[in-house]
């Protein structure tokens, strides 16, 4: 058979070749074993010497131009075969992910974890205490006596005389005095009580208490740590922070302290009554008395303790308008603090 | 404290503004709550007298007056009860403007013509309400605007004072702060001791010699008690919040407001023998001047005489003493009593008065007489009468001089951290009324009677600092040894723990510590209450023992504003007497257990296009609580176990070392009813210490050697329990079996009634070769053939 037909018919099956099966068929068809060019090859010895050569070198051209033709074959149809794999398993990869989504935690302990947070950077460690409590470490060793009118202010929920719903976060503190050996430095987050409930003030709410106490403690440190706490609860440098005289049985000197206020920056609304400043903490150092009560040496520790609303804070911080909403468990309002919620469903505003 | 800055001005007048003045208070620690102005906002009201009226033709109601100003006389129609000829009234004559904007113009009411408007009270932003007209003296000049003449451009300042301010609960006191503040002069004021024009005395007793220790009287006798009370007196009242009543109890009540001491008048003829100040007795009664009476607790400080308790001492005085319409001779007390006997007693009887409220933070100790001399002095003016002397009646215990307190110099740096020159210090205590000496290492200080709130050195440091200005220390860092806190690494941050389930869906709640006890004994049938003795409701009322109650009523609350999907957790203390047997209620008694609850219904995914829909089941909330019990160190069993709010067939308790530390499962349908529930709820609850403590963990090394597994099937009866073949499995395999895992339970075709199938992995490794064939045939017969003789596990061909 002519060699020239023989590898045009060969090249023209190899491009007619759809897929790879057909295309193997035609390297078996033509260069395989009993392939029509390897069959020319074993008829190369029937020629004369002297053609040999060439004859042997023309086929064995042909061979490599039917294998580059199979390679660059075989590869093309791969390829086509990959694209339209590829083609077929197309997805839609704005659809949403499947499975769980996540939930999220509660504002008030979104706050008291920053708040806890912030002040461990300076070394206080975070204390816990009980909830129902005796008058001793809630009024009593915080030098408020039985027939001090502050107790007026604290409307307490009793169980009988003595026993009681802690109205603040600061027996805490008393039990951590009569346990521990100063330097102390410690928060105590938690819940607190008081038997008031109407628009801005729900039966149980959450406080942070803090309290140090070391050999140079001063009214001066307190003021530089509880401002500086406020511009990183904030995360504003130029926070106006100001502190104003108060009364606490417990500390003395006492203080209230005001931000400037963070929906009108101090120009004066409703949510700062028009004064351009809100409370936020109280605090002071530490009353002798307080000191004398826990057996801790006058002489040679002063302290300082604040406590602030964590329901307050947290208002402030997320733009809350209602107190009362945080303890509703409404989803809508819990959803709002957690993570994003999946693609399944796509929500106008909130 | 309310009062007006008119009044205050009369006392100190430093030339800066109502806000500056009101600033310059709240920034010494007496915060001005409100300033509000004395009067509404009105134009061209005058004085004015009616002169004669008649019945309106066309109107029962209203009345045509005829009405002078002095200069002209107008026609009004007037539908006020109390109009009458000769009433001197505030007239808002045409064209003037009244609060709200409220224009007066010519008008016609039922055909006859009317030329501006007689004016109430409440009309002209005096009162909140008003009865009629408002009634002006005889003597007010015609004409003139009722603005100049009631002085009514003026500021009413509400201050918000601390426990220990009762000094400021006076003008003069409030007067003295101003002063300090702006180094001012105070107006003195001083009354010369009234001389006595009769004799007549009333004896007096003091029985409880500790808890009143002065008692100053005086007799007054033939004052007219008709007299009126003066404007000027009925406008400083009514700018601090106090009604005129009579002119006798009005006097009291401004002596109070000036001078900071709470008096008392009674009529003399009702006084029977004598005063004496004693505590209550049992069964003793008495009818105040609001009208109620009370049944005296025992030890309640009493004025009696000898047939009757007269008064609530510091509270109230008592009806059947009071001066009334026909008095003629009074008695005026002005007492001290001491704050820790008064302190409480008026809330006790669900009092709060003027007087306690002072009483119970403390009075000056020296201004007794003071008072009485001012009262006297006004009575006299006001009312008339014939003065008796006035009578002390000390005791040994009433508190003479404050004792000089010492104030260290040190103490300022140490203390407030601030540098203040000696002089500057003395300064201080001078503007405040003290007297100081100064040492070498500091000063002696004694404080005037009125600062009865200062009695240490701190009291001392607080003044020098709010004199100072708190806002003029410079702000500081607490300077401290660094040391590293101790950080348990195997020791569970609550947050964690809480953000595990967050990952699974959840949202924490925070419910009321709190709850309804209907709703406690549906879910805690068996748990003793601790109930509150003074609840703001019922369904607040008694302490949760278990955090499901307030959960369930979140979920409900949610499942009621259509979400169909809630998965919420909670974590807290429940509370739970430990001494179930005692009646009392004992801190150390009760368990305050932190706990971590949970509650679930709907589906177990939000709904998605990905995921056919399926409704959450025992196994998907058990799932949850095992990714909380894998943060324990702790083995945690589950065990089948019945529990009174849980389905009997879908409940388990958790168990650590033999201890129940959880529940979790299914909510029984009557409990669901019960509470109105209707979705299928899952609950869980585990004590927080169960899953407090993680493992650090131990590194093992790792094998080169490949694993093998082989996978069984066994029969067994259908009643026992995978838990227990599993553990079975556990103790009888060697150590070659590193891990069982269960794949499959079947029961149906091809399995006899009666009977499951178990199928499991096993998973088998030696460290240092290769297993053989042999080996591990014998290892899984060996199991085999334990499994058959504790269960009689057959394996499944």
């Amino acid at each position: 058979m002519d060699l020239q037909k023989l590898t045009a018919d060969a090249l023209a099956t190899i491009n007619a070749a759809d897929n790879l099966e057909v295309l193997d068929q035609v390297r078996v068809d033509y260069l395989g074993k009993k392939g029509e060019l390897t069959s020319l090859l074993k008829t190369l010895g029937k020629l004369p010497a002297e053609e040999r050569k060439a004859a042997g070198q023309d086929i064995n051209n042909a061979k490599r131009e039917v294998q580059q033709a199979l390679e660059q074959r075989k590869q093309a149809l791969e390829t086509e075969k990959l694209n339209a794999r590829l083609a077929s398993e197309k997805i839609d990869v704005t659809l949403p992910g499947r499975g769980q989504t996540a939930g999220g935690l509660h504002p008030v302990t979104r706050t008291m974890a920053r708040i806890e947070s912030l002040f461990s950077r300076l070394g206080f460690t975070v204390e816990q205490g009980p909830e129902i409590e005796d008058d001793f470490h809630n009024f009593e060793a915080l030098n408020i006596p039985s027939h001090h009118p502050a107790r007026a202010m604290h409307d307490t929920f009793y169980f009988d005389a003595n026993t009681l719903l802690r109205t603040h976060t600061s027996p805490v503190q008393v039990r951590h005095m009569e346990n521990n050996k100063p330097p102390l430095r410690i928060i105590a987050p938690g819940r607190v009580y008081r038997c008031d409930s109407d628009l801005t003030h729900t039966p149980m709410f959450h406080q942070v208490e803090g309290l140090l106490v070391d050999e140079n403690v001063s009214f001066a440190d307190l003021m530089g740590t509880l401002a500086d706490f406020l511009k990183q609860f904030f995360e504003d440098e130029n926070l106006q922070t100001r502190f104003r005289p108060s009364y606490f049985p417990f500390t003395e000197p006492s203080s209230e302290v005001d931000i400037q206020c963070v929906m009108c920056k101090g120009e004066g609304c409703r949510v700062c009554g028009h004064t351009g400043w809100l409370e936020v903490l109280g605090c002071g150092i530490v009353h002798p008395k307080v000191f004398e009560s826990a057996g801790i040496d006058t002489e040679k520790y002063t302290g300082y303790a604040f406590g602030m609303g964590v329901e307050r804070l947290a208002m402030l911080r997320y733009g809350v308008n209602d107190l009362r909403l945080f303890f509703e468990n409404d989803l809508k309002f819990l959803q709002q603090f957690g993570l994003q919620q999946s693609g399944n469903r796509s929500r106008k505003g909130l | 404290m309310k009062f007006s800055e008119q009044w205050l001005r009369t006392l100190v007048n430093p030339s800066i503004s109502t806000q500056e003045m009101c600033d310059q208070l709240t920034m010494a620690g007496l915060e001005v709550d409100s300033v509000a102005p004395a009067a509404g906002d009105f134009t061209e009201v005058v004085v004015a007298r009616v002169d004669s009226m008649e019945k309106h033709p066309d109107a029962d109601k209203l009345n045509v007056c005829q009405v002078t100003d002095g200069s002209e006389t107008r026609q009004i129609v007037c539908g006020a009860a109390n109009v009458r000829p000769g009433l001197i009234i505030p007239l808002a004559k045409v064209g003037a403007v009244l609060p709200g904007d409220f224009r007066i113009k010519p008008a016609k009411l039922r055909g006859v013509e009317s030329f501006g408007m007689l004016c109430s009270e409440k009309e002209l932003g005096l009162a909140d309400s008003a009865e009629g007209l408002m009634e002006l003296p005889a003597d007010a000049p015609l004409g003139e605007d009722i603005r100049e003449y009631m002085k009514l451009d003026d500021t009413i300042i509400e201050l918000d004072l601390t426990p220990n301010r009762g000094d400021c609960l006076s003008i003069e006191g409030i007067a003295r702060e101003v002063g300090v503040l702006n180094h001012c002069e105070i107006a003195e004021q001083q009354w010369a001791p009234y001389k006595q024009t009769i004799t007549d005395e009333f004896p007096v007793e003091i029985e409880a010699d500790e808890a009143c220790t002065y008692y100053a009287g005086r007799v007054i006798k033939g004052i007219n008690v008709k007299a009126q009370t003066p404007l000027w007196m009925v406008e400083r009242l009514r700018r601090s919040g106090i009604r005129s009543l009579s002119p006798v109890v009005d006097i009291t009540n401004y002596v109070m407001l000036q001078l900071g001491q709470p008096m008392h008048a009674f009529d003399l003829s009702k006084l029977d023998g004598k005063i004496s100040v004693r505590f209550s007795k049992e069964s003793e009664k008495v009818t105040l001047l609001d009208g109620k009476s009370i049944d005296l607790q025992e030890n309640s400080l009493v004025i009696a005489d000898n047939s009757k308790v007269l008064a609530l001492a510091g509270v109230m005085g008592g009806e059947d003493s009071a001066v009334d319409d026909d008095t003629v001779d009074i008695f005026l007390e002005s007492a001290f009593f001491r704050p820790e006997v008064i302190a409480g007693k008026a809330r006790g009887y669900g009092l709060h008065t003027d007087s306690s409220h002072r009483f119970e933070r403390g009075v000056d100790t020296q201004v007794q007489v003071h008072a009485i001399e001012r009262a006297t002095e006004l009575i006299r003016e006001i009312c008339g009468g014939e003065m008796g002397p006035v009578l002390e009646h000390k005791t040994a215990a009433h508190p003479e001089e404050s004792l000089p307190i010492h104030l260290r110099s040190n103490q300022i740096k140490r203390v407030l951290g601030i540098e203040l020159a000696e002089d500057e210090v003395t300064e201080i205590f001078q503007r405040l009324g003290m007297e100081v000496k100064v040492y070498p290492d500091g000063w002696l200080v004694k404080a005037p009677s009125f600062r009865f709130d200062i009695a240490i050195e701190a009291d001392l440091l607080e003044e020098v600092v709010r004199i100072f200005g708190y806002n003029n220390i410079p702000r500081t860092s607490p300077s401290y040894h660094a040391v590293i806190q101790a950080q348990p690494e195997a020791q569970n941050s609550l947050n964690e723990l809480k953000n595990c389930l967050v990952n699974r869906g959840y949202f924490e709640a925070i419910s009321y510590s709190f709850v309804d006890p209907k709703w406690q004994k549906i879910l805690d049938p068996e748990a003793k209450n601790i109930a509150l003795a003074n609840p703001l409701s019922s369904e607040m009322s008694v302490m949760h023992t278990t955090m499901w109650v307030g959960l369930l009523s979140a979920l409900k609350h949610n499942v009621n504003r259509q979400q169909s999907r809630v998965r919420l957790f909670e974590t807290g203390l429940c509370f739970k007497p430990q001494n179930s047997d005692s009646e009392t209620i004992n801190v150390d008694e009760i368990a305050q257990d932190p706990m971590f609850a949970g509650v679930v219904c709907g589906d177990i995914h939000h709904e998605q296009w990905a995921e056919q829909p399926r409704k959450v089941d025992f196994f998907d909330i058990k799932a949850d609580v095992e990714a909380l019990l894998a943060c324990s160190a702790a083995d945690s069993r589950f065990e089948a176990a019945e529990h009174p709010a849980l389905h009997p067939g879908q409940s388990a308790c958790i168990k650590q070392d033999g201890e129940i530390v959880g529940w979790l499962g299914a909510l029984h349908p009557q409990v669901q009813k019960a509470l109105d529930i209707d979705p299928r709820v899952y609950v869980f609850e585990i004590k927080q210490s169960a899953i407090a403590n993680n493992r650090i963990p131990a590194f093992a090394p790792l094998s080169r050697f490949p694993e093998v597994r082989r996978d069984l099937a066994i029969l067994v009866d259908e009643t026992i329990p995978v838990a227990d073949i599993l553990s079975a499995i556990n103790e009888t395999a060697s150590d070659l079996v590193k891990e069982t895992q269960l794949f499959d339970i079947y029961q149906g075709k091809g399995v006899d009634e009666g009977t499951k199938s178990v199928a499991f992995g096993l998973i088998l490794q030696e460290f240092s070769r290769t297993l053989t064939d042999t080996e591990v045939d014998s290892e899984i017969d060996n199991i085999v053939s334990a499994l058959n003789q504790q269960f009689a596990a057959t394996l499944r061909e």
